[in-house]
């Protein structure tokens, strides 16, 4: 080393490695940080789930089983969340694109800013205007959806106040909206410029242009963005606990009636005590599940397409 | 336009002000407080020549439905403050099961809860309390109202089984026979009822169930319990507050509170006897002094159980009653003057005043009053 005779100057001399070290073991303390919390929730968890997972349904105060109380509530939060996602993903990857491919650049950055805020308003905000002024706003609907659709079990017996699952689906929607199309736009705007011209020069439309370079290359990242704004839908609280009259799981998507888990906790664990504790850390045990299982699905799906990632 | 204007900045600058008070009131006594000590010398003096002053804190955890009822107790001017100016007392709303857990593991001096201890919690809390375990005394009576709100109806009658009929939801039409047979001279509206419940689990929600299984049998099918029963499918909110609100909003809905906090609805009067009874506080204090107590390993316990089918003439049936939990013997003098002066005071005459002009909570009788006086001064030092 010391016969080096023109030595780069970040790896020469014992400051700039001690820097390093230093650098390495910081970046490795973070890393590992975020594995230990990750393990202390897990356990948290699994310690605090064990008594409700092994007790008897007549010791449960639902008088049920662990597994007939909660898969109810995981369909009633996979169908919210599923709703939602439905609802804002075409919305958010067009608005993206907008922004990114379409839009003159005057009018590009300031509806940027105003998405970008969207995702700033606290999730109590959106549930208020979704309690107050979002499900009054959509009786009318419900009612005209029942009356002329009402033949599909979806939508019978419309609710008098509008508080159903897919008034919290809609609410959802626009709240993980901000999220999708941020990272979208993120990851559109990096297509390398060569191939949309070429693209371009092939004699390809606007939309054709998008449709062969932009897209495939963004649909790792577009995944994650959408498996994001899943994972805040799962997970989300505050919105559904007002918005939702929330009850059995029913498939009457405009009937009151269905609940999340996140919601049937922040509701019920304040007063909780004893078993029905365990019950509902143990649904928050569930919730974890289903968001590794999603997480994991979505990681596959980006590992599948690494190809067009634009990491290479 | 202008005048609007000005009464939209005044009504909300007085709800700030009112939740400013209303959060400094835990650690700032206020000018009001301490004025009212002063100005009530004499009544301070008074009480001193009866109990002796006592210094220091107790702190307890327990049922929410008594935090603004607390508040007046702990906080007030006609609080404990005028009687014990040195006693400060800390109660967080966790909620009864909370509460007795802390009360069980002896983080708390005492409990508040809307359920008395069961045998088992009062054979757990025995570590804490010693041998005899703790007492339920009854301190707040909230009568539940069935509330209502219906364009062009202001009061309706309706029977424990006609109540039980609407919640379950086989009665869907405010101008159903069975209602409008309670009613004569009403002229009801061909709406449908909305049912509205309490999302989160409740006492609230569990008295008004025991009262519909208790009084309709055969019309509520449901085991009481805190959670609304999964079959019946409604609307439903959390919390009280949530409940009055949404109700308050939606024309045709029905449904149950804490009546100091459905102020901005209309009142079902129930059937006791042949009379109709609407809820008010004197009527629901009245079926607590006629109800039974419940038999306990603790001989000052005085946990009641309300006799919903035999509700004497005159009383409110659908009455909630929290109780505070205090332990039969602590470990040092000074825990037990302070819990005596307070419990003392919370269930006197004077403490349930000050709560009922606070909160609108009904007030103990007086004979209840005296029970929990002797009650409270068998509490003594673990020997």
């Amino acid at each position: 080393m010391t016969t080096v005779t023109a030595p780069s100057p970040l790896t020469a001399g014992e400051k700039g490695r001690a820097g390093d070290k230093f650098f390495s073991g910081l970046t490795f303390a973070a890393g590992g940080l975020i594995l230990v919390v990750l393990l202390f929730v897990t356990v948290f968890l699994v310690v605090n789930a064990y008594p409700a997972l092994i007790a008897g349904a007549d010791e449960l105060p639902s008088q049920t089983s662990f597994f007939e109380y909660v898969w109810p509530l995981v369909l009633g939060t996979l169908l919210a969340a599923g709703l939602a996602l439905l609802m804002a993903t075409p919305v958010a990857i067009g608005v993206a694109l907008f922004i990114s491919h379409v839009a003159p650049r005057k009018l590009a950055k300031p509806v940027g800013y105003v998405i970008d805020l969207l995702a700033a308003i606290p999730s109590v905000v959106y549930g208020a205007w979704g309690m107050l002024f979002l499900a009054p706003l959509l009786v009318p609907i419900y009612d005209w959806l029942h009356r002329y659709l009402g033949w599909i079990p979806l939508f019978n017996d419309p609710s008098a106040t509008g508080r159903t699952i897919l008034t919290a689906a809609i609410v959802l929607a626009v709240m993980i909206l901000p999220i999708i199309t941020a990272l979208s736009r993120e990851i559109f705007v990096q297509t390398p410029k060569l191939h949309e011209e070429a693209a371009l020069a092939l004699g390809a439309t606007r939309w054709e242009m998008i449709k062969m370079s932009v897209l495939p290359f963004a649909r790792p990242g577009v995944v994650s963005a959408i498996m994001l704004g899943l994972g805040r839908a799962l997970g989300e609280t505050m919105a559904v606990a007002l918005v939702l009259s929330s009850g059995a799981l029913t498939w009457g998507l405009l009937a009151e009636g269905n609940n999340t888990i996140p919601a049937e906790i922040a509701a019920n664990f304040p007063e909780a005590s004893g078993l029905r504790y365990n019950e509902l850390i143990a649904a928050g045990l569930a919730l974890f599940l289903i968001t590794l299982v999603v997480n994991l699905a979505a990681r596959w799906i980006v590992n599948r397409h690494k190809e067009f990632s634009g990491a290479n | 336009m202008k005048l609007t204007r000005i009464g939209q900045a005044a009504a909300v600058l007085s709800i700030a002000a009112l939740g400013l008070t209303a959060c400094g009131g835990s650690n700032n006594p206020g000018t009001s407080n301490s004025s009212g000590a002063a100005g009530s010398s004499d009544a301070a003096g008074a009480s001193e020549s009866g109990a002796a002053q006592v210094t220091g804190t107790l702190t307890g955890s327990g049922a929410s439905s008594q935090q603004s009822a607390m508040a007046a107790w702990a906080e007030g001017a006609d609080g404990i403050k005028s009687v014990q100016p040195d006693l400060k007392v800390q109660y967080s709303p966790d909620g009864s099961g909370a509460g007795v857990k802390k009360l069980i593991a002896g983080q708390v001096q005492f409990a508040g809860s809307d359920a008395a201890l069961d045998a088992d919690e009062q054979k757990q809390v025995q570590t804490f309390c010693g041998p005899e375990g703790a007492m339920n005394i009854p301190v707040y009576i909230a009568p539940i109202a069935i509330s209502f709100k219906l364009d062009g109806v202001d009061s309706l009658n309706l029977d424990a089984s006609t109540v039980a009929k609407i919640f379950t939801k086989k009665i869907t039409k405010w101008n159903d026979p069975a209602i409008a047979a309670l009613n004569d001279g009403v002229s009801l509206p061909d709406k449908a009822i909305t049912v509205i419940h309490r999302s989160d689990e409740s006492g609230t929600t569990e008295n008004f169930a025991e009262y519909l299984h208790t009084a309709a049998p055969e019309d509520w099918t449901y085991e009481p319990a805190k959670a609304w029963p999964s079959d019946i499918q409604a609307e439903s909110a959390a919390k009280t507050s949530g409940v009055v609100g949404l109700a308050s909003t939606t024309d045709g809905a029905i449904t149950y509170a804490d009546l100091a906090a459905a102020t901005e609805l209309s009142h079902v009067s129930i059937k006791v006897g042949d009379e109709f009874v609407a809820p008010t506080e004197e009527a629901a204090s009245k079926i607590v002094e006629a109800s039974k107590r419940v038999e306990s390993t603790n001989a000052n316990d005085m946990a009641v159980a309300i006799d919903y089918a035999n509700a004497p003439a005159g009383s409110y049936p659908v009455t909630m009653v929290s109780y505070q939990i205090f332990c039969q013997t602590y470990k040092d003098q000074n825990t037990v003057d302070m819990v005596k002066a307070w419990g003392t005071f919370v269930s006197s005459q004077a403490g349930q005043k000050a709560a009922q002009d606070e909160v609108g909570s009904a007030p103990l009788a007086a004979s209840i009053s005296d029970e929990a006086a002797k009650a409270i001064a068998t509490i003594t030092v673990a020997k």
